[in-house]
């Protein structure tokens, strides 16, 4: 067997953690991803399905739900659902046999990655790094929007802690922009 | 310059990709006895209207939704914007 040791969408073998002035951010690598989007007329079905998968309504447009599993939404009749890694290393094998027909299902946990940024002063680096109105998102709200130029979703999970699930391939491009910000902003 | 998507609100016009004229919804059908003129028309020749126009948009740095957007090409006001697929469908499309 090959002895190979697991790294994080940074290269490091812990996640990187960032603090500027009262600001922090930590890159989260545990976290398993899939994505759900409702098949043409069988929108009704894949809601049903998605609601017992994750223990809540699938999230209306730009929220996300917190319940058993967390999901958000994407578009129109399409979520993302996410889940600890430890538990739910087969996630988009429970969510195709949830939604069965009804949705199309893709893995999605090595595509992203997820940055935590909280405190104080969050807000600041927040409305540099992108042209979302940060300040009027609620908790709950999340969105798609561009950071560095790269589609990234945003979540806000508390009044001072938002999520940013950026695409894996680019997680150093986008690291640098979100420290480069804290430290322009703060 | 502010789009109002339909479903997210107000988002900044940077957000957004243009692709040009709406009739690109229309795509002709390839079995017609005219095809071969339909889609010459089609890829060819548009309209260059000074005034209102109807014209697709992608929201590539927001939700990737495609939209219909009815912008006046002399003020650049915008006043009306649709979800291309809510567009399609009410023409008839079943995608």
């Amino acid at each position: 067997m090959h002895d190979l040791t697991p790294i994080t969408a940074l290269g490091g073998t812990a996640a990187q953690v960032d603090k500027v002035a009262d600001v922090t951010c930590t890159e989260v690598p545990e976290v398993a991803l899939t994505s759900v989007a409702a098949r043409l007329g069988k929108e009704a079905a894949a809601a049903k399905a998605i609601k017992k998968l994750l223990g809540a309504a699938a999230p209306d447009v730009g929220k996300f739900a917190d319940a058993t599993l967390n999901a958000f939404w994407m578009a129109p009749s399409q979520w993302m659902v996410e889940a600890p890694f430890d538990t739910h290393e087969d996630l988009a094998d429970q969510a195709k046999a949830a939604v069965d027909s009804s949705a199309s299902v893709v893995e999605q946990t090595d595509a992203w990655t997820r940055f935590d940024l909280s405190g104080g002063q969050v807000l600041a680096v927040m409305e540099l790094l992108c042209n979302t109105d940060s300040r009027r998102m609620e908790v709950g709200a999340a969105v798609r929007t561009s950071i560095h130029h790269l589609g990234c979703f945003v979540l806000r999970r508390g009044d001072q802690d938002f999520s940013i699930y950026a695409p894996r391939a680019s997680a150093g491009s986008v690291h640098h922009a979100i420290v480069t910000g804290m430290r322009s902003a703060l | 310059m502010i789009i109002n998507h339909p479903l997210l609100g107000p988002r900044d016009s940077a957000e957004f990709v243009y692709l040009g004229d709406a009739t690109l919804i229309d795509r002709p059908d390839w079995q017609s006895e005219t095809a071969l003129k339909d889609f010459s028309d089609y890829a060819y020749l548009r309209d260059n209207p000074a005034g209102e126009h109807r014209e697709l948009w992608f929201h590539e740095g927001g939700d990737r939704s495609w939209l219909v957007v009815t912008r006046n090409t002399l003020t650049h006001e915008i006043s009306k914007v649709e979800l291309a697929r809510d567009v399609a469908r009410a023409r008839g499309r079943s995608k």
